[in-house]
């Protein structure tokens, strides 16, 4: 097996052990990524220079006997979201063109210090709006798995980029699905944690209420180093939790004896596909082999969770995104006075879905409106959340489809926008509600495409879903199998 | 135009028949919004510095200036300084608290929106108490940031972030005030209760004190309000009572037309004296407010303000009525003693160390209201700073009061003192100043000075109380002032008494 198709895990052992050098890892993503990115666009820009020096300071910092980070020498990519101090950061949008972070997130000072190197910048929807990474302004990215269609959205960049073997760890963001939906339409295993369990310091703001970061990976432990290194309570984000911090355990559970789970009929009705269906079904018997009780149960107010969603979502988008004006930086159009300055900025900076976007969110907070929308948006989010208090008195976790369908083809859901929103339908609810949620393969449709298997947990009940997805991917080799052969 | 004084607002607003006029047709409605930025370290939600003056632009950092990706982590400090400030107005602290984020574009606003706070503000209530003892209510006070500055020069327009997030309260006062004159008092009144209370400096001049004000008309008796203008950019508190008076006779003009008057937002032009229309009710803005995401809604404890409410000083009009009742002070003294903390503070301590009584007290106070804050103000030094302790000029007034100095001798020496540090006995003594009380020494005195004044002498006999004085005069002359007056009059009186048997 090539160094680039290992695991986080694998190659830091082999880091440590001094079996290979972090440059060698470097060096072989940075070939895999030459060899697969202009077929993907799964990255917007790749820093091979500023990895390989952080590989030597690495190797340095081990030769004078420094002890190596559980992500020592692994290579990572991060969604073009993030800010790392000194690196561009678009957000697939071109009013930040050419932007500089000027500061490094904590959730990526926390994989730095644990001893990743951060390689490409990965490419999303515009400021994380869209379930099919077509609306950015550096192109879509494809899925590696059948280049006509999409790789999901909004992290799409980063979940083609680990589906194709090029990098074995990215981050992504989570606001209505965004980590766990590319997760499951590329085959690979992708984390959304608590709601303020990591730090939202240094992540352009999508719907503040809702984003969470998290790691997408092809091994379901990697995302338990990832969350490891990342969660905690942070002084610079009110929003996070004071027993936010994350411990990955060691041992991979083989059984899962007494573990109750929840089967939610809201989930596996007929809005579902056929086929995704007959994986999540067989996904249920091997999580019962392994010694789980299934329990049926209700989520009534599921059905009301997409609009609620794109109420508090846009509401909120309209807000983080006034910022974007041109004055202080970014990309700044001509214009004759103030108002035209806005106008010519914000005109030409957005693309079509974010200007959607916020255009629904201006309407929803304006007054008059608020009332009728985003306050009975906010009604619907706690009736969602007693849903799963419920609903987790009775079981532990709750597993169900990560997505309706399988990947549209690419410009397929452009005629509908409707169609794109009802993605989120099977992994908002976890937004609104705060809990955490992943997604891992569990087998792949009759086009050969993968399916994904949501497995949602109580509010810091990360750990259990972890541990559950962990006995499935031991279980079954789904993970094991890569995409196409002329992107690997 | 119109020779009908009555409708040119331009009209001079110290015209009294106008005015009277005014006042008895319609009665004027006033309520006044006053933002007042805290004097904290830092920043409400960075950690910047909060100070006036530097560079523009020194005082930032990604999160006050807006860069994608920063949170606000809101400043504990300023939350004190806001009860403090609230507890000094004697609002009530409200438990449950949130902010909200309020929307417009302009340059000096780096998010595209205010964190403030819309309908859970942290303080509630609590009153404004003016000199008539009269109280306006407040409705409400919310803490919120500032934004930053547009600077406007050659052409070009330019940024300036120092302020942005800095702290602020916003004062929202019930329509309660009845005048500009009320208006003014009003903000006297706020003004010294934050100084008082330590959280703010207020001064209009650096921008740290900033108001708005809504003005109506109604006709006497009328049960509802009428139509209010809201007008801006009164940056002084004189600017403030003009635009007040402006606005009056502008709506009583207009209504006394049949003209109706129209919600609007004005702004005051300093120039002009005059206000002008800045945007109608259709175009007020749609701030779209809707609570802050990125910051927990928060519980103010009982705890929280037990805490607090200690550090809180005596109210300055709470301490004006002490002084009145204390120190049997007139209204006039008491007021100006207690404009600022410092000079109450000062006071007190010189009257505590010169004695307990109201004769003391009034001595004292006399000098502190004129030799004292003169000097603070000649030499612009804090009270503090002066060099004249409380306790220094206790022992000057003491001088005073036994005798040994007279009031004209104690300011020569309190300037003396001034300049050398020297105690008050020794600087006396050092200008050769000691008052001459001793009638043995005196009585020779006056006797030679008697005895070149035959003409005045003549005089006085006739009736002309002037020639007293000139003899008076004469032996002050003589002594170069320190005779003490009361006895050399005392001491005149006897010996004319003593040549009219003559």
């Amino acid at each position: 097996m090539k160094l680039h198709q290992l695991s986080a895990k694998e190659m830091r052992a082999k880091a440590v052990s001094g079996e290979v050098s972090p440059s060698e890892l470097v060096d072989s993503c940075l070939e895999a990524i030459g060899r697969q990115n202009d077929l993907l666009g799964a990255l917007i820009s790749v820093d091979a220079e500023g990895a390989k020096a952080r590989a030597k300071d690495l190797e340095a910092a081990r030769a004078r006997g420094e002890t190596p980070g559980p992500l020592f020498g692994v290579p990572v990519g991060l969604k073009d979201n993030l800010c790392l101090e000194g690196q561009p950061m678009t957000c697939g949008s071109n009013i930040l063109k050419g932007y500089r972070a000027s500061y490094t997130a904590t959730a990526v000072k926390g994989l730095l210090d644990a001893g990743a190197i951060p390689i490409g910048r990965c490419n999303m929807d515009e400021f994380a709006f869209g379930s099919s990474t077509e609306h950015s302004a550096y192109g879509p990215t494809k899925n590696p798995w059948d280049l006509e269609r999409i790789p999901g959205g909004s992290s799409g960049g980063s979940a083609a980029a680990v589906a194709a073997r090029m990098l074995p760890l990215t981050l992504g963001t989570d606001t209505g699905g965004s980590i766990r939906q590319p997760a499951a339409l590329c085959g690979i295993a992708g984390l959304k944690p608590t709601y303020g369990r990591v730090s939202r310091f240094g992540l352009t703001a999508f719907g503040s209420s809702l984003d969470q970061i998290g790691p997408l990976a092809h091994r379901v432990s990697d995302l338990g180093l990832a969350l490891q290194a990342m969660a905690g309570r942070d002084p610079k984000d009110p929003g996070t939790l004071d027993n936010a911090a994350f411990e990955a355990g060691d041992q991979a559970p083989s059984r899962l004896e007494g573990l109750k789970v929840g089967l939610p009929k809201e989930y596996l009705d007929d809005r579902v596909a056929p086929s995704i269906l007959a994986r999540i079904e067989a996904a249920q018997k091997t999580l019962e082999a392994l010694g789980a009780t299934l329990v049926p149960l209700s989520l009534p107010h599921t059905q009301y969770a997409i609009p609620a969603y794109y109420l508090v979502a846009t509401s909120e988008a309209s807000s983080n995104l006034a910022r974007f004006d041109g004055v202080r930086y970014g990309n700044r159009q001509k214009a004759k006075d103030l108002e035209d300055l806005y106008l010519e900025t914000r005109g030409k900076g957005f693309g079509e879905e974010a200007k959607r976007r916020i255009l629904l969110g201006v309407f929803c907070l304006s007054a008059g409106y608020y009332d009728a929308y985003y306050l009975k948006a906010l009604k619907v989010r706690t009736l969602l959340r007693q849903d799963f208090e419920k609903a987790f008195a009775e079981v532990d976790v709750i597993i169900g489809p990560t997505t309706p369908f399988p990947p549209f083809r690419l410009g397929e859901s452009e005629a509908d926008p409707m169609q794109l929103y009802l993605c989120d339908l099977l992994t908002a609810p976890a937004n609104l509600a705060g809990i955490p949620g992943l997604s891992l393969p569990c087998g792949f449709d009759e086009d050969g495409l993968p399916v994904g298997l949501q497995i949602l947990g109580p509010a810091l009940g990360d750990e259990t879903i972890l541990r559950v997805a962990e006995a499935f991917e031991n279980a079954t080799d789904f993970h094991s199998k890569l995409p196409t052969e002329a992107v690997q | 135009m119109s020779n009908d004084p009555s409708k040119d607002p331009r009209r001079d607003s110290k015209d009294g028949s106008d005015h009277d006029s005014i006042s008895e047709r319609y009665e004027t409605v006033i309520g006044l919004e006053v933002h007042v930025q805290l004097g904290t370290k830092t920043k409400l939600f960075c950690a910047c510095e909060n100070r006036f003056g530097a560079p523009p632009n020194t005082l930032t950092c990604p999160i006050c200036s807006g860069h994608p990706g920063v949170l606000p982590v809101p400043n504990r400090e300023a939350l004190r300084f806001g009860i403090l400030a609230a507890l000094a107005l004697e609002c009530d602290i409200q438990g449950h608290c949130k902010f909200d984020r309020k929307h417009y574009y302009y340059p000096d606003l780096p998010k595209g929106y205010q964190i403030s706070q819309f309908d859970l503000p942290f303080a509630l209530g609590g009153g404004v108490r003016l000199r008539s003892g009269k109280t306006i209510a407040l409705e409400r006070i919310h803490l919120e940031e500032d934004a930053g500055k547009n600077i406007h020069a050659e052409g070009h327009s330019h940024v300036d972030l120092n302020r942005a997030g800095v702290p602020l309260i916003e004062i929202v006062g019930m329509p309660e005030i009845r005048s500009s004159e009320e208006a003014h008092d009003y903000l006297e009144s706020l003004k010294r209760s934050m100084r008082y209370a330590g959280v703010s400096e207020c001064d209009m001049e650096k921008g740290s004190l900033r108001c708005d004000a809504n003005i109506s008309l109604r006709k006497h008796g009328a049960p509802e309000f009428g139509t209010k203008v809201e007008v801006k950019n009164l940056n002084s508190f004189k600017k403030v009572v003009a635009a007040l008076e402006y606005e009056r006779r502008r709506q009583a003009a207009c209504l006394d037309e049949g003209r109706a008057i129209h919600q609007e937002t004005r702004l005051f032009d300093d120039q002009a004296q005059q206000t002008r229309i800045m945007r109608s009710k259709e175009e007020a803005m749609d701030y779209r407010f809707f609570p802050e995401p990125d910051i927990p809604p928060f519980e103010i404890t009982a705890k929280d303000i037990d805490e607090i409410r200690p550090l809180l000083p005596e109210r300055h009009w709470e301490r004006k009525a002490r002084l009145m009742e204390e120190a049997a002070l007139n209204d006039y003294d008491s007021m100006v003693l207690t404009l600022e903390k410092e000079t109450a503070d000062y006071f007190e301590a010189a009257w505590k160390a010169l004695g307990p009584g109201q004769e003391e007290a009034k001595l004292t106070a006399n000098w502190v209201m004129t030799e004292v804050l003169r000097l603070s103000n000649e030499e612009n030094v804090p009270l503090s700073k002066l060099p004249i302790s409380p306790e220094d000029l206790a022992a000057l007034c003491r001088l005073i009061q036994e005798g040994k100095a007279s009031n004209q001798a104690g300011r020569k020496v309190f300037k003396h003192m001034v300049k050398t540090g020297e105690p008050p006995a020794k600087a006396l003594e050092a200008l050769g100043l000691a008052q001459i009380s001793d009638p043995a020494e005196l009585e020779p005195l006056v006797r030679a000075v008697l005895d070149k004044s035959q003409k005045a002498i003549k005089d006085y006999f006739k009736g002309k109380k002037k020639a007293l004085d000139a003899m008076k005069g004469g032996v002050m002359r003589e002594t170069r002032g320190r005779a003490n007056p009361g006895l050399v009059n005392e001491i005149l009186l006897r010996l004319l008494e003593d040549l009219r048997e003559d």
